[in-house]
């Protein structure tokens, strides 16, 4: 078994490449997709710690994260939707109508 | 053994991930996306969350990306080419992955400065279907309800969201 | 010898031999559709091939073409369109083969193999979330239709792609549903235990097969099974005489041949799950593992390895039989509109594996 302490650092990696993702990218999809990520990452560090603690509390939590993360990959792919059909284009620069 | 297994996932996951982050290609991304999935999945098999495992790849990898792809399909039609997309300036590029980089390491120093005592015991139908099922409809059944009616607030607010304008 | 060699040795014999099962049943499905298809529609079919020019100078009928057809596969030059993506085009057929090859490390195919003090589990993977193993390799086949059709760059594949996916994984929704009753008659999700809790036997004569206690759930499994498999009467994603042939249109050679691999695969896939879960797995009626157990008390011992081969060979015959039964409804009916695919998917099916798990769910409760 390894020590849990290398999957929470795993985790935190990931994480880590998510919150760059999200900074460094300018596709819409692309910046949804490291949200994802991240998502992801703490469901990671969730399983680890459960099976560090032996409870099956971490998994059940987990499955809540997955339901909300689809629930919000649904929604918001809608709006990126809709956005697109007020101005054709998925890079969040081109959106500049609240600009100052 | 264990420690190989957990070492190639390592390192097969942090390249996907960085794939995803990285290419300029948008579908090239969510299939890292759907990898990287698919190899977290496998680490939960590795911690014996089979049931989790199993939802991660029916959930994530099987629905979620599918419905990505479609997006990306539906949205860029034309072939990426790298020049084109806009980018932030180049020195705000090196503070945001200076700062990624900061932060995972920062992280990891605090993770394995002091190490965690070994796992508990578990018990022996740990991770199966009957034990996270056992939990989830007594100890959390109305976060259970609750999410059932968030789903259905989801799907008909996307539907709304998405449709076309009627003239 | 190390036990953990043996152990390894056992899984990769194991799985060796579940390989080879599939691509075997694969290509005599081949056989079959082409011959059964001929008798269907009377006529005599392909009987005919040329080997080598002519070098061999018989012509053993379906044989040659059985080896010609793959030589053919092989051999042809792989043609990847202009302005396709490279990496995705490559990919596409692998991710088609491989979700449907390795879901059959979770179909049992045997009881148990005694071998020495070796008690032997025939099945790859002895998992304990079977079935939602099943359906997570399942939804994984879409991405082999998506890639396939929109790495293309074609737009004939990229409509049969989009026509494709959706269907799937509309399909993928009632497809679960309707094992959800048969879960929750036996209780749970190891295909191993289901297998051997369909060995008993109702009244002492009639067999405890999965059908018997779930024959809505068996039908609507099969139909969105060949949905899923994207399988006349549901292919107007390959659409063979609108699409050309949907969104496997741009390959040649032996990424056709895997995308063709896969198709006959999955048939043999969703008759193996329809086997383990309706019709009992590889049970023989009044087989133990001992010997025949007759009603009226009579027994009859039998060897060890006399059980295991009438186990197996009975599994084979039951999932050949679901295959052949498969192929029978390809060359009887004309094909589903696209909207009242989706119709029946969404507005038929759903509804009836819902009200198929509310009247299981009130038997089980009523019953005990």
């Amino acid at each position: 078994m390894v020590p849990i302490s290398w999957y929470l650092a795993l985790s935190a990696v990931l994480f880590a490449i998510g919150v760059t993702g999200v900074l460094v990218r300018r596709n819409l999809i692309v910046i949804f997709m490291a949200i994802e990520l991240m998502l992801n990452a703490v469901n990671l560090s969730f399983v680890a710690l459960a099976r560090q603690l032996g409870s099956v509390d971490g998994q059940v939590v987990v499955f809540f994260v997955m339901v909300v993360a689809a629930a919000e990959a649904a929604v918001g792919l809608a709006i990126i939707i809709a956005a697109f059909r007020s101005r054709p284009t998925v890079f969040a620069d081109e959106f500049t109508l609240l600009k100052g | 053994m264990g420690s190989l297994a957990f070492a190639i996932l390592a390192v097969l996951l942090v390249a996907s991930a960085l794939t995803v982050v990285v290419h300029p290609n948008p579908v090239k991304s969510a299939m890292a996306l759907v990898v990287a999935l698919f190899l977290l999945a496998v680490t939960f098999v590795l911690l014996e969350a089979h049931m989790i495992a199993a939802l991660q790849v029916i959930v994530y990898a099987g629905a979620i990306m599918v419905l990505f792809l479609f997006v990306i399909m539906l949205l860029s039609l034309e072939r990426e080419n790298p020049e084109a997309q806009p980018h932030p300036p180049t020195g705000l590029r090196v503070v945001a992955w200076m700062g990624g980089g900061v932060l995972a390491a920062e992280l990891c120093w605090l993770l394995v400065r002091q190490p965690l005592p070994p796992p508990a015991q578990a018990a022996a139908d740990y991770g199966s279907a009957q034990a996270v099922a056992r939990s989830l409809y007594t100890d959390f059944l109305l976060p259970f309800e609750l999410t059932s009616i968030l789903l259905l607030v989801a799907v008909v607010g996307a539907v709304i969201l998405a449709q076309r304008r009627r003239p | 010898m190390p036990a953990v060699w043996l152990d390894l040795g056992i899984a990769a014999a194991k799985t060796l031999l579940v390989l080879l099962m599939v691509l075997n049943l694969s290509a005599i499905l081949l056989w079959v559709e082409r011959k059964g298809s001929a008798l269907i529609q009377d006529r005599i079919g392909a009987n005919r091939a040329n080997i080598l020019g002519g070098l061999l100078p018989f012509n053993l009928g379906i044989v040659n073409t059985l080896i010609a057809d793959p030589i053919k596969m092989f051999t042809k030059e792989d043609v990847v369109p202009a302005g396709a993506d490279k990496v995705l085009h490559f990919l596409g057929p692998f991710l088609a083969v491989f979700p449907v090859v390795v879901t059959f490390a979770a179909i049992p195919f045997g009881d148990v193999l005694v071998i020495g003090d070796r008690t032997i589990d025939l099945q790859v993977a002895g998992l304990n979330v079977g079935i939602l193993y099943v359906l997570a390799m399942s939804s994984l086949a879409v991405y082999g239709v998506v890639l396939g059709g929109w790495a293309s760059n074609s737009r004939w594949a990229l409509l049969g792609a989009i026509r494709g996916s959706a269907q799937m994984i509309s399909y993928e929704i009632a497809m679960g549903l309707a094992l959800i009753g048969a879960i929750m008659t036996f209780g749970t999700l190891d295909l191993q235990e289901i297998a051997r809790a369909q060995g008993a036997h109702v009244l002492g004569v009639i067999p405890a097969w999965g059908i018997l206690y779930q024959p809505l759930g068996f039908l609507i499994f099969l139909v969105a099974g060949v949905a899923e498999t994207k399988r006349v009467p549901f292919d107007l994603p390959e659409g063979e005489s609108e699409l050309i042939s949907g969104y496997f249109t741009e390959y040649s050679g032996s990424k056709q041949a895997a995308f063709m691999l896969s198709d006959f695969a999955e048939i043999v896939v969703v008759s193996g799950l329809a086997t383990t879960l309706f019709f009992g797995g590889w049970q023989v009626p009044f087989l133990g593992r001992e010997g025949w157990n007759l009603p009226g008390g009579v027994t009859l011992a039998m060897p060890h390895l006399a059980v295991v081969a009438l186990q197996l060979v009975s599994f084979t015959v039951k999932v050949f039989a679901l295959c052949c039964l498969q192929i029978l409804v390809r060359w009887s009916l004309p094909r589903y509109r696209y909207d009242q695919l989706m119709d029946l998917g969404w507005k038929r099916l759903l509804p009836l594996a819902l009200v198929n798990v509310l009247v299981t769910g009130l038997v089980i409760v009523l019953a005990s």
